[in-house]
């Protein structure tokens, strides 16, 4: 197991397997993004409270699950490429950062446009939305101090501090504006689903989940590898791959 | 350890006592941003004491902000700071010293000066009593959070602009109790519970910011 794991610690391994998995990443992104959404918008029954305007849960769920998650795995690779001092880990971890601030878009976008048909506003200061926001924040301190240092070093293991400190306030964030809502507004608007989920939805948001898994993988592989090329431009692989301009780097 | 948080405490002190105008710059910053409100806003008595708390509490965290990058950036240029960082003495220690210096420039005038926007904006005297005490509580965290971004900023061509990004999305529950204190109080309710989570918070950012920022510290002067 160990060696497997740190087989693919080293940049030119990681950027040959990731090259041969980005197309079927692309694959199952294609096939469960197509089954979710004809799923999803064609056999799922329209909801008798809130019409068609609920089908945006497809992609406003996943999305949101994504832009969490994404944000603790950037943390941890970070915080490993920091302790151990691997590169590879380190490149990887600024490889998601804009995955993970796209999702975040994606998720406050999806949630605006369902909230106009289902509140009757575009935006509110809820918990969730309030958290949701400040996560993009952080992503956007994430990216700005990790450009903004030349060194790929320094910016690494910056970045790795400060993923690790917003990954420590993040409950503390989630509660205290989770807290402030309720004394603001009580809980006049909740986004609780209804308790019963029609199993077809159910599926067609699995379907929507895995679809987006896959898409994140897809473009963080290819992201990564773009970085490990200019991170490594000075070494004899990556020279041996720009002399002979073959389909060896696009394969 | 209590020594070297001490010495270089009182050393920053004295160098901030020789640049007494640079020193006094946020809380001038304070007073005109907070002053700006009211004329932006209206000077209606009522709206006024309503987003006072809010108000205050947020100039006081953009003061704070401004002038974090301060702590470690006069030091950096003069090389005392990779003196600090090769020194036995821990490094810890010698953060939260220059932290506790920053907070007794610019934290502690803001608390002072918080009453007096209090008065301006029409609050209750109890209200503007919970105003400070928060302040009292919540100065502190910016402090210890800034020198966070601070030490990661270090030497960084947009390092002013960036701290405000990495810091403040930080210091929001600090700011949601901080205000919710003030809010409470002028409702006729306890502040109590405010009161505990805002120490519980600064307890919890007093043990973890310093060794964050001495962490970063390493970081940048690598």
């Amino acid at each position: 197991m160990a060696t497997r794991l740190t087989t693919f610690a080293a940049p030119s391994r990681f950027y040959a397997a990731a090259g041969a998995a980005v197309p079927w990443c692309w694959a199952i992104t294609a096939l469960f993004g197509l089954a979710g959404l004809w799923v999803g918008f064609g056999i799922a029954p329209t909801d008798f409270q809130q019409g068609d305007a609920y089908r945006i849960i497809f992609i406003h769920v996943p999305a949101a699950w994504m832009s969490m998650l994404i944000y603790l795995v950037m943390a941890f690779w970070a915080a490993l490429g920091w302790m151990l001092n691997t590169r590879m880990s380190a490149m990887y971890a600024r490889a998601l950062a804009p995955t993970g601030a796209l999702m975040t878009v994606i998720a406050l976008w999806t949630g605006a446009l369902w909230g106009k048909p289902t509140w009757g506003t575009w935006w509110v200061w809820d918990a969730r939305l309030t958290s949701e926001f400040i996560l993009l924040l952080m992503y956007g301190g994430y990216i700005a101090l990790t450009e903004a240092i030349d060194d790929p070093r320094r910016a690494a293991n910056a970045g790795a501090l400060l993923a690790l400190v917003g990954a420590v306030n993040v409950p503390v964030i989630y509660f205290s504006v989770r807290w402030w809502n309720t004394l603001h507004q009580g809980s006049s608007i909740s986004m609780t689903a209804a308790p019963k989920m029609a199993s077809t939805m159910l599926t067609a948001m699995l379907l929507m989940t895995v679809c987006f898994w896959a898409y994140s993988f897809a473009v963080v592989f290819t992201r990564a590898r773009a970085i490990v090329l200019e991170q490594e431009s000075d070494t004899d692989w990556v020279r041996a791959l720009t002399r002979t301009p073959t389909s060896e780097g696009r394969p | 350890m209590i020594t070297v948080l001490q010495a270089v405490a009182r050393r920053d002190l004295l160098l901030a006592r020789r640049r007494r105008v640079e020193m006094l710059l946020p809380l001038g910053f304070f007073i005109v941003a907070a002053a700006l409100f009211p004329i932006g806003v209206g000077p209606e008595p009522q709206t006024l004491r309503q987003i006072g708390p809010g108000v205050v509490w947020v100039c006081a965290l953009l003061a704070g902000m401004l002038s974090v990058t301060q702590m470690f950036a006069s030091d950096l240029q003069d090389g005392s700071l990779e003196q600090m960082l090769r020194s036995p003495e821990p490094l810890v220690a010698i953060v939260a010293g220059k932290v506790l210096a920053h907070w007794l420039t610019t934290g502690l005038p803001l608390v002072l000066a918080a009453p007096l926007i209090g008065l301006l904006f029409g609050m209750q005297a109890a209200a503007i009593g919970a105003l400070a005490g928060t302040l009292l509580l919540g100065t502190p965290i910016l402090s210890l959070l800034g020198a966070v971004g601070a030490a990661l900023t270090l030497g960084l061509r947009s390092g002013a602009a960036l701290v405000f990004l990495l810091v403040l999305p930080l210091t929001v529950p600090a700011l949601i109790f901080g205000t919710g204190a003030v809010v409470a109080i002028d409702g006729g309710l306890s502040a109590q519970a405010h009161f505990s989570l805002l120490g519980a918070l600064l307890i919890f950012t007093g043990l973890g910011a310093p060794p964050a920022a001495a962490a970063a510290l390493r970081i940048s002067l690598d």
